[in-house]
């Protein structure tokens, strides 16, 4: 395998989906063709509607492209059964939602350790795992406290804690700071940055917060099924600039 | 080398068991109402045949005049002995039937509530069996719960309004085993009843994408 941190881990080779909504055909992804290389830090930016959360679906290997295919280590995931796409999104992915997604009737530590359990760990190894792993974001004195005892930073810092149980190579990220204020979505966006850096975890975050452009190594644009363009943080500053 | 991707490993039971217990623990009240449909028709079934067995283990001790008030407040006897007559059969029947109805319809509504969180637990890699078993035992949970209530609600009240019509003669030659055994076999029916209700739920829950899950509203 190559390891010299620049090989692909996500490829999309021409990746159409069309969602059937009664009589009507609403086609999210017209033809998206996108290589992600391992370790960076990717931003996929555009309006609602843009097609943004079917690319991540895509991306994640929750959904199946209508046609196309989707390459994750150069593996199709296609051509994977459901035992390989479980072990796949349990150690490979880590995905953050907007929503957070906690398991509601479930503590801090237990849905930290949900993924290890799923992945077949012992009792003492997912125990001490997951406090350090809620030490990591700041949280662990709370490991006994349920999602509706936590704010939404916490909670979303749970959620992150939780993506990197299995130390996944990718970090799946839809919209990590849209249900949260300013100062804790600029927390949570400073935590991921960390985690890329000190980690090396690839991180695609679909976002529309423009606060993400500045730690993004890469951005893609999204327009209306399509990729618009794409811009190296170099060119992003210019951009910014302008903007400012 | 390493294959790039390999198979997810099947959870152990003793942790299947260990988080479906939990879910239920966490969600008492609202199980708690599915479990209640399992208790009325436990309750209606234990009623019907603890009642002919109480009579049974009474008859051969009764005085002639209270085998007289026995006879004549409804109860017919077949050489000796009570049992159930086609029209307790017929309700029992449909009872059953309205009970399980009324667990897929519950179940149902449970799923839909937890769609969110099915399809979180596939992102975090469970597999489709265990959605399904998570469902399955959970349900056994509530049968288990339900029918033993129920059946032992239903022996109580049967005691009692027999007590209240025949005296103590009841009580003193109350049939414990074959009581307890209605217990038992009934029991047994509710898990059956529970399990059979949520088996078409579990199926849907598990099979569904969990794109299309984590897309629905909560």
């Amino acid at each position: 395998m190559i390891d010299n941190g620049t090989h692909n881990v996500v490829r999309l080779v021409d990746v159409v989906k069309v969602f059937r909504m009664g009589q009507q055909e609403v086609r999210a992804l017209k033809g998206i063709n996108l290589a992600i290389r391992s370790g960076e830090y990717l931003s996929i930016m555009g309006p609602s509607g843009s097609g943004k959360s079917t690319l991540f679906n895509m991306i994640g290997a929750l959904d199946k492209p209508t046609s196309g295919r989707v390459f994750i280590d150069e593996v199709d995931v296609s051509q994977l059964d459901a035992y390989e796409l479980a072990w796949l999104r349990c150690r490979k992915i880590g995905y953050i939602f907007q929503t957070f997604n906690l398991i509601q009737v479930m503590t801090a530590m237990e849905n930290v350790t949900l993924p290890m359990i799923f992945a077949g760990m012992s009792r003492d190894e997912y125990v001490e795992k997951g406090m350090e792993l809620l030490q990591l974001v700041g949280l662990a004195e709370r490991y006994q406290h349920k999602p509706p005892e936590l704010s939404g930073g916490q909670q979303q810092r749970v959620a992150i804690a939780r993506a990197l149980a299995n130390d996944p190579a990718i970090i799946l990220a839809d919209e990590p700071t849209g249900n949260l204020d300013l100062a804790t979505g600029e927390e949570i966006i400073g935590l991921l940055k960390r985690l890329s850096a000190e980690r090396g975890v690839t991180i695609i975050s679909a976002t529309h917060d423009i606060k993400m452009l500045n730690v993004s190594d890469r951005v893609v644009w999204i327009r209306d099924g399509m990729v618009d363009r794409i811009e190296d943080r170099e060119e992003l500053k210019i951009t910014v600039g302008e903007v400012g | 080398m390493k294959p790039a991707v390999e198979r997810q490993v099947v959870l152990p039971w003793t942790q299947v068991v260990r988080i479906s217990f939990n879910a239920l623990r966490a969600r008492l009240f609202r199980s708690l109402i599915t479990t209640a449909t399992l208790v009325l028709a436990g309750a209606f079934v234990a009623y019907t045949f603890a009642g002919y067995a109480i009579l049974n283990g009474l008859w051969p001790h009764a005085p002639a005049e209270l085998k007289e008030k026995i006879l004549s407040s409804g109860y017919e006897s077949f050489a000796g002995s009570f049992g159930s007559t086609p029209k307790d059969r017929w309700l029992i029947a449909l009872s059953l039937l309205v009970c399980t109805v009324g667990i897929v319809n519950a179940q149902l509504m449970a799923v839909t509530e937890r769609f969110r969180e099915i399809g979180t637990l596939k992102c975090l890699g469970a597999l489709d069996s265990f959605v399904i078993k998570l469902f399955v035992l959970e349900a056994a949970y509530q049968g288990l719960l339900g029918g033993a209530l129920g059946s032992l609600l239903g022996v109580m009240v049967s005691t009692g309004t027999l007590f209240i019509k025949f005296g103590t003669g009841v009580l003193r030659h109350w049939p414990v085993g074959h009581l307890a055994w209605i217990v038992c076999w009934n029991t047994g029916l509710a898990m059956v009843l529970s399990f059979t209700g949520v088996l078409y739920p579990a199926w849907v829950a598990a099979r569904m994408e969990p794109a299309l899950a984590l897309r629905t509203e909560q």
